[in-house]
């Protein structure tokens, strides 16, 4: 009986004492959640032009996050005195490191093995994770790193409302991550919709063979599918860098974003922002109210049991398209 | 050209449908019985046996497990760690209770908890299939994670939150923990690996065998002609978490010694697939060449610039060999999607009819 009060009504009754901090948590869940959303976005660019399962979405948020600390780096040791512009100059060449992967990528991995089974290209993203991660250390090293938020001009620093009877906080770091995420959405929403290269981009994803047939490059397709990708990483490293630290755990955190992916369903970029915000607020309310009764740390696995509950019920995610099989 | 099958005739059903229907090839099983049984023992170093023959026959048991799962019913899995895991502290609660029983009988006891619970994890794969079944697996592995770490009962309320293997005898003789030698434990774990492999031929030429590669061709067609899917996915989780329950029993008592939560992590399962993969979807070989090169090859790697008196220090060649690899598996994809095992029958197809190919 005690636990039943403990499971059902205890939790709710501190929701509803302390509104402040449910607002507090729900705003922190938001926040985590845009951040496997962005990871899960790239994820679904991916997956939907190419029908890879691109593991590696991780380690080249990772990647993308150490190459524009190092060139920063560099180009001040180089004697760059404004720091301002060595960030944008860091900046711009990561986006053509990215660019550079891009191509590599399409020319070594994907091109050679077209026509495999879907298993075989997403055990290759593995090994392309492997490779990513013996590069990045043997280049910028293992240790954790500052990500370069103020010469980014990204605002720190925390606004503090007050609000239900107490004061919620939040940062501003946070409310930028947010307001960029939806950017970062709309705008890939119009690319695909409205764009030549859009419409290109959903012929191949309905189907490869089609798409030749009408004249769609799949190599040229492929090369931007796997670059947006890379500028979606960059993008998801700087925000997750600046609210952490850079370094390769980050990685592991990345692995949240394939809850999200199922619950939004794969093949869908509203899905991914929706399974994002679910996910996040899911496990940090979890974690928060019922995570003591079960001696905390449950946010490690409760996203992906919320996301096995919701694919018991639609198999195909929120948003996916219905599978129909045929014999 | 090492030898051929002219003048073999089968007459009688059993002769036709042997594992090895050509005494050529008993001949050789038989010589690598004796000479892992044998001759192993009294050549290589404690070194060998430790670092290399006993990771690789653990490893390969656990690739058997997951490739009946992956490569004969369809089923991708992400959660073989946690299965390993329940196994491993599954045999050490058993061992713990019974101290007096003995530890090899335990440890293939041990594999029924990992069995029961890979079933229960199993059940979403009678809704969801693909790549979104492989995610639902993760939740497993996440999940028994966070057990292995939470659960103080798991490992006796170990302040350093591992297990350490007590010495279990047998005979009088050490079979388990700090003074057992290398030796024992490595023909108790070639004797285990023989066996289960053995079973595990005979399940995938049975029925059920044929009933797991019906769902993975076409699990409509398979339930068509009147295969019980949920039956047969299920006993492929429950089987495929056996082997890789026993595999992780023996991995903590008769390989490291003691083990925490982090040696059950995802990163083991990631290993596990990546050696199935590379040895061959839907083969027993496959799963022995995929364990022995992946495990194989960071050691090979470790030593080469050594060899060459190359002064690299430790952490470039940690780094290196991740690149390495990771170029490797790609490379081997590329090159044989196929795996190690279809390479292997490859040269075998073309060793029998040199120097006169067809």
């Amino acid at each position: 009986m005690d636990l039943l009060y403990k499971v059902f009504i205890d939790p709710f009754v501190q929701m509803g004492t302390a509104p402040d901090l449910l607002v507090q948590t729900m705003w922190e869940g938001l926040v985590a959640g845009v951040l496997y959303a962005l990871i899960a976005l790239g994820f679904v660019l991916i997956f939907k032009a190419s029908g890879v399962f691109n593991f590696a979405q991780g380690i080249m948020v990772v990647f993308a996050a150490l190459t524009l600390v190092g060139i920063y780096t560099l180009l001040r040791n180089w004697g760059l005195q404004q720091s301002n512009l060595a960030a944008f100059l860091a900046l711009g060449l990561t986006i053509a490191v990215m660019f550079v992967l891009a191509v590599g990528v399409e020319r070594l991995v994907l091109r050679p093995l077209v026509n495999q089974p879907d298993i075989i290209l997403f055990m290759a993203t593995f090994g392309l994770t492997y490779f990513l991660i013996g590069l990045g250390e043997l280049v910028f090293g293992g240790e954790p790193k500052v990500m370069i938020a103020n010469e980014l001009y990204l605002p720190k620093g925390a606004i503090d409302i007050k609000m239900l009877g107490g004061f919620v906080q939040f940062q501003k770091i946070d409310i930028a991550a947010a307001i960029i995420a939806s950017i970062m959405v709309a705008s890939l929403g119009i690319f695909f919709q409205r764009t030549r290269i859009g419409r290109a981009l959903r012929a191949v994803a309905d189907s490869h063979r089609a798409a030749l047939s009408v004249g769609i490059s799949l190599e040229q397709v492929w090369i931007i599918v796997w670059f947006a990708a890379g500028i979606v990483a960059i993008t998801t490293g700087i925000m997750w860098g600046a609210r952490s630290q850079v370094e390769f755990s980050l990685q592991i955190i990345a692995l949240k974003a394939l809850p999200v992916l199922i619950l939004g369903g794969f093949t869908s970029i509203p899905g991914a922002i929706v399974g994002g915000v679910i996910i996040g607020v899911g496990e940090k309310l979890g974690e928060f109210y019922w995570g003591p009764l079960l001696g905390s740390g449950i946010e490690s696995w409760l996203a992906y049991v919320i996301a096995l509950i919701f694919l018991l019920f639609r198999p195909q995610g929120l948003f996916g398209e219905k599978i129909i099989e045929r014999v | 050209m090492l030898y051929r099958e002219a003048g073999q005739f089968k007459t009688s059903y059993e002769a036709d449908e042997a594992v090895f229907p050509i005494l050529q090839d008993r001949i050789g099983v038989a010589l690598i019985l004796v000479i892992g049984f044998a001759v192993v023992p009294f050549v290589s170093s404690n070194f060998i046996v430790n670092s290399v023959l006993i990771p690789v026959l653990v490893l390969s048991l656990a690739a058997i497990g997951l490739n009946l799962l992956t490569g004969y019913t369809g089923l991708l899995s992400l959660g073989t760690g946690g299965f390993m895991g329940v196994g491993a502290f599954a045999c050490y609660k058993l061992t713990t209770f019974f101290p007096d029983i003995n530890i090899v009988i335990l440890i293939l006891l041990s594999g029924f908890v990992s069995a029961a619970v890979g079933a229960v994890f199993g059940l979403p794969s009678l809704r969801i299939k693909g790549f979104y079944l492989a995610v639902a697996t993760l939740a497993a592995q996440f999940f028994l994670s966070w057990c292995f770490i939470r659960v103080p009962w798991l490992y006796n309320y170990n302040i350093s939150a591992s297990i350490e293997v007590p010495t279990r005898t047998l005979f009088g003789i050490p079979l388990t923990g700090p003074t057992a030698t290398p030796l024992t434990r490595y023909i108790i774990v070639l004797s285990i690996v023989v066996l289960m492999t053995w079973i595990a031929s005979n399940l995938i030429r049975g029925r059920l065998g044929r009933m797991w590669m019906a769902v993975r061709d076409m699990d409509i067609a398979a339930e068509l002609i009147g295969i019980k899917l949920y039956r047969t996915k299920l006993l492929a989780f429950a089987i495929s978490s056996y082997y890789c329950g026993v595999a992780g029993a023996m991995m903590v008592f008769l390989w490291l010694g003691n083990a925490e939560s982090e040696s059950f992590s995802i990163n083991q399962s990631f290993l596990i697939l990546f050696m199935v993969i590379v040895g061959g979807l839907g083969s027993l070989m496959g799963s022995f060449f995929g364990a022995a090169f992946i495990w194989g090859l960071p050691i090979v790697l470790r030593f080469t610039p050594q060899f060459f008196g190359m002064p690299l220090n430790a952490a470039t060649v940690e780094h290196l060999t991740f690149m390495i690899v990771g170029a490797l598996i790609i490379f081997f994809l590329i090159a044989e999607p196929a795996g190690l095992a279809r390479l292997w029958q490859v040269g075998k197809q073309k060793l029998r009819v040199w120097p006169f190919p067809y």
